[in-house]
């Protein structure tokens, strides 16, 4: 009885054939509806910053060095591939490609960082009147994301760089 | 001289232990996948095993919790000398979409140092093998950093007060 099983899961597995597929070697084709890395397209970008303020992983950061240059820099480490960037994007300068292979030794890789030239209003120089406090939350127009910590601000802290971090990892190890 | 390392590793295989912080258990089964036949990774000499005294590579999921720091931290002192530490999917790469919430403390690089990063949530079981590959120097990485800049366009500034207003326009 014992053998008679053997030999029919001898058949059921010679009869499945090779199934490993020769990923490395050969490149797999993803699905139709795959949405892989974003891709910015700085020819097409207006600067609204619809992207950034959609974002629910927070990780598209603006920054305003000045009245006509805005920093658009996307880290892409804790991207969901969600789409919405793409989705709210008016000019559709965003495009969600269908790479998947982004491994590397180095974080940075991935980031993409957008210099962005906006035009200056013609009649008062700035195109941002004052803001209401509901306004603000919304948290469109004029912004300074800290680039260098990789970090929104949040303007109702109005916090600008300087402010330290609170440690959390030598509260935790200790 | 992690290429180096790696390539003295790769000579013999790589035992990975899987090691989950608090993640959703999404990278969980996509690295699992991995192991299953339709993509053997054995044939690499990749094999899982169960602790870490006997692993080479440390698969991170989930980002660095307040909770499962510490024990992250002795489950990376326990591996013998030379390791690698793989950081999978967007949760270990960067915190993930609550990397700012009470509980989390950020990604895994906080607390391990991370030599190799694979993001995406979860990450196709491809991704994880091409992450592999590029580790034991099978394939070059794909990715570079972008940077692009938008040409300047010099604008003509009109103002009822510029005492030179007729002229700029007429230029243009």
């Amino acid at each position: 009885m014992s053998v008679m099983s053997k030999i029919k899961e001898t058949i059921i597995c010679l009869k499945a054939g090779r199934v490993t597929l020769p990923y490395p070697a050969h490149p797999k084709p993803v699905p139709q509806a795959f949405r892989g890395r974003p891709i910015f397209d700085a020819t097409k970008c207006i600067g609204c910053g619809g992207c950034a303020s959609n974002c629910p992983a927070r990780e598209i950061l603006l920054l305003d060095i000045c009245q006509e240059i805005r920093i658009l820099k996307y880290l892409g480490r804790r991207c969901a591939y969600c789409g919405r960037c793409a989705d709210v994007c008016p000019e559709k300068a965003i495009t969600m490609s269908k790479e998947f292979e982004n491994a590397t030794d180095n974080i940075g890789d991935i980031g993409q960082t957008l210099e962005l030239f906006m035009s200056t209003c013609q009649r008062c120089g700035r195109c941002f009147k004052e803001m209401s406090p509901l306004e603000q939350l919304k948290m469109k127009g004029y912004r300074f994301d800290d680039l260098q910590n990789e970090r929104w601000i949040f303007r109702s802290q109005s916090y600008l760089g300087d402010a330290p971090f609170t440690d959390d990892i030598k509260i935790e190890m200790e | 001289m992690l290429k180096n390392l790696c390539k003295k590793m790769s000579a013999k295989s790589l035992w990975v232990y899987h090691a989950n912080s608090g993640g959703c258990n999404g990278c969980d089964i996509e690295v699992l996948n991995a192991l299953t036949p339709y993509y053997d990774v054995e044939r690499f000499g990749i094999k899982l095993v169960g602790s870490p005294r006997h692993a080479d590579v440390m698969l991170c999921q989930g980002p660095a919790m307040r909770s499962t720091a510490k024990a992250l931290k002795r489950a990376y002192e326990a591996m013998p000398a030379p390791k690698l530490v793989f950081a999978i999917g967007s949760c270990a790469c960067g915190g993930g979409l609550w990397h700012d919430s009470y509980s989390v403390i950020g990604p895994v690089e906080k607390i391990l140092p991370v030599s190799y990063y694979i993001p995406g949530c979860p990450p196709r079981p491809e991704a994880i093998i091409y992450g592999v590959a590029v580790a034991l120097g099978l394939v070059e990485k794909k990715t570079a950093p972008v940077d692009f800049k938008q040409p300047e366009y010099r604008i003509p500034i009109y103002h009822p007060d510029d005492p030179h207003r007729d002229e700029k326009s007429e230029k243009s």
